[in-house]
């Protein structure tokens, strides 16, 4: 039973099955199908925010172009519901009949020839996964390859946000422009902008969340999870060690891209349309605050991070207009300086100390009459100092890991 | 079309580039010293550079409403206060958020791009969601002609000649002041210079509001040629940190060849395509040549 225990706080399995009753059992449970549409969407941004744990938290590599590749993969879905939605009945007005509206009215008189693959479903499923993961690896290998990591990177990826927005934006006759692909009706036949079709989507979404986080948490506990870690804290080493340093980023970099790509065509399916406003400089840097927010560690974390801050932002950018701004701002700037492990690290820090001090109290309490009082206390401590060593180990990683990241400087000077 | 129109096409398509060139080199130079000199990414530079265009707007308003007889020399004492306000600003962001996080560079930029979303939303509520232009002097408007068909506006040339005088301000301080002196020994070694009796600490603020003001003084600039709204500055913070890395970090002569670069690469390429591919392509080319190179043009020679 102990020997379970330690195993099951080790893995977080414990942490991951109740996200997994909360998403499953209790939003569903207690929201209509607007809300839960509307945490759906939330979800789906959960995606980018795990697979940023794995290559922020884990991998030390900042990315802020994490919108592309959600992008890319909502693109990609947005194309096979546009294409399906145009068919030659309902299109019938146009010049054009058969075509997306927005390539007749920029005078496309035929289908560009990139576009017909995304006539079928099954390629349409791979484009989502493997167009981000094949951008990420080309950028990756280029980048990583040459040592290029830190600030550096983090502008590249930036700067193509900044060219895949300018890009679709430029091409509207073949992307829909500033506009995005609205208008898309159907999956296969089945008209998703049903109630019943939205609640579908929404499992489906929570289901592969879960799946996704369960894949993190796997990969995690190997020893691939280690050795990102270790480069994470000390790259010479690990090069040293005889370990290829670059392909491990290189790995986390697609990983986290994938999981973005998957977000994205998820986000597609539940909101209908697609935009290059959603995928930007801006969004891709609040993509970075929910995976702070949460815990850069933590992979449940970066869940709740991403379901608080996108929830706060439709409250407030509702109610508040004004503070939203200034709302978001205090989150960055004090995620940053105050709680640079985010939600999880103040539950490391604060709430699994309270809970075994309450534990270790309740065992005292109800132990004196069963045994002596030196026994009882020895037993009382004995759970409670289990957790403070953990919490303070994760912490101790932790605050390696801010240093982790400004290693590769101080190295250097040294 | 004849050989004289081609000609002066090409002259006033350079001209353009070199408008460009001056915001991007302006932009540039603030983000150059902060970023390259001491590895802090600001990502509200871009703010402090509205900063600078606001204190001109209002400046010119107050000009305009109590002094209406200084309206043709208000103005560069107008740029001189948009530097000492954006260079206040800086240091009061240095002292209550910047020096906490230098040892954390990926940090300071989610923290500084915190700062500019307060700043923007800041100038939202004070100054107004609209965008605004100042009354400029009569000796700022119009255009030069050279030749019969070939004008050259004289704000463009304004602008130049304000990035050259500010481009060579600061090289010139960097090489030939104290504080540049002291400026280049902390990014050499900060441990050493620290030990021969250098305030790193008063040095990295100071060079933090240099930078700042400087990019109080490319809020000026602009003011003549566009006008400013609250996230103005946030427009061109992308092109400025391409700027400074494409030309290699610690490196300000760099930063002037890669911003020259730039711009007559985004300005020449608009002539035949259209502005949004030709932004696409000069980006292209920079990242594509920054992951060849990542060092940047101008590799600095320092042993670290």
């Amino acid at each position: 039973m102990d020997a379970f225990k330690t195993w099951l706080d080790r893995s977080g399995l414990a942490s991951i099955a109740i996200l997994a009753v909360l998403l499953l059992v209790v939003f569903p449970l207690a929201m209509d199908s607007f809300r839960l549409n509307l945490v759906g969407k939330y979800l789906s941004y959960g995606f980018v925010a795990v697979g940023l744990v794995m290559l922020w938290g884990y991998g030390g590599v900042l990315s802020l172009g994490q919108g592309v590749f959600f992008g890319l993969g909502g693109y990609a879905m947005a194309m096979f519901l546009k294409l399906e939605a145009s068919d030659p009945q309902s299109t019938a007005i146009q010049s054009t009949p058969g075509i997306p509206d927005f390539m007749d009215w920029n005078q496309l008189t035929a289908l560009p020839l990139w576009w017909e693959p995304f006539n079928s479903f099954g390629f349409t499923l791979f484009a989502v996964v493997a167009v981000p993961v094949l951008l990420a690896f080309i950028i990756g290998y280029a980048m990583f390859k040459r040592r290029v990591g830190g600030v550096y990177f983090a502008i590249i990826t930036q700067a193509v946000a900044l060219i895949l927005t300018v890009l679709i934006i430029g091409q509207q006759g073949y992307t829909g422009g500033v506009n995005g692909m609205t208008d898309l009706r159907t999956l296969l036949g089945w008209d998703i902008r049903s109630d019943e079709a939205k609640t579908v989507l929404y499992f489906v979404t929570a289901a592969l969340l879960l799946a996704s986080v369960l894949l993190c948490r796997w990969v995690q506990l190997s020893k691939l999870g280690t050795l990102l870690l270790a480069m994470r804290d000390k790259e010479d080493r690990v090069r040293f060690s005889g370990y290829d340093v670059s392909m491990f980023k290189v790995f986390a970099f697609c990983l986290a891209a994938a999981l973005s790509a998957i977000g994205g065509a998820m986000f597609t399916l539940q909101v209908g349309f697609m935009s290059p406003t959603l995928i930007g400089i801006v969004p891709s840097i609040e993509m970075v605050i929910f995976a702070a927010v949460g815990g850069r560690m933590s992979l449940v974390g970066a869940v709740y991070g991403a379901l608080l801050v996108n929830f706060g932002k439709t409250y407030f950018s509702e109610t508040f207009p004004d503070l939203w701004l200034f709302l978001m701002a205090a989150l960055f700037i004090g995620v940053v300086m105050a709680f640079p492990n985010g939600l999880a690290g103040l539950y490391e820090s604060h709430v699994k100390p309270w809970l075994a001090r309450r534990k270790g109290a309740a065992a005292k309490a109800g132990e004196p009459p069963a045994g002596t009082p030196g026994e009882a206390g020895q037993q009382a401590s004995a759970p409670a100092s289990s957790s403070p060593a953990a919490s303070h180990s994760t912490q101790a990683v932790a605050a390696d890991g801010g240093l982790g990241i400004g290693t590769k400087v101080s190295s250097q000077s040294a | 079309m004849s050989f004289d129109e081609i000609y002066n096409i090409t002259l006033m398509q350079g001209f353009a580039g070199l408008s460009l060139f001056a915001v991007l080199l302006l932009m540039g130079l603030g983000l150059a010293i902060i970023f390259g000199q001491m590895g802090v990414i600001n990502m509200a530079h871009g703010e402090f550079m509205t900063i600078g265009a606001y204190t001109i707007f209002l400046l010119s308003s107050l000009t305009e409403s109590h002094a209406p007889g200084l309206m043709q020399a208000y103005f560069p004492f107008a740029i001189l206060c948009a530097f000492i306000v954006a260079f206040a600003f800086g240091w009061l962001a240095e002292w209550a958020l910047i020096r906490h996080l230098y040892k954390r560079p990926l940090d300071t930029l989610l923290a500084t791009w915190g700062l500019s979303l307060a700043m923007q939303q800041a100038f939202r509520t004070l100054i107004g969601p609209k965008e605004v232009s100042p009354t400029l002097p009569d000796w700022l408007m119009g255009s030069w002609e050279v030749t019969e068909g070939l004008d050259i506006p004289i704000n463009g040339m304004f602008v130049l000649g304000l990035t050259v005088l500010v481009t060579g301000g600061v090289l010139l301080a960097l090489y030939k002041s104290r504080w540049g002196l002291r400026v280049r020994a902390t990014v050499a070694n900060r441990a050493m210079a620290n030990a021969t009796g250098i305030n790193t600490t008063r040095t990295d603020r100071v060079t933090f509001a240099i930078g700042c003001g400087i990019a109080g003084v490319a809020g000026a600039a602009f003011t003549t040629i566009g006008s400013t709204g609250p996230t103005s500055g946030s427009l061109y913070i992308v092109d400025a940190f391409l700027v400074v890395t494409f030309g290699g970090a610690a490196s300000l002569w760099g930063t002037v060849v890669s911003a020259f670069g730039i711009a007559q690469t985004q300005s020449i390429s608009e002539f035949f395509l259209s502005g949004s591919m030709a932004k696409v392509l000069t980006l292209l080319l920079i990242v594509t040549i920054l992951m060849l190179r990542p060092q940047g043009l101008f590799a600095s020679k320092v042993r670290r």
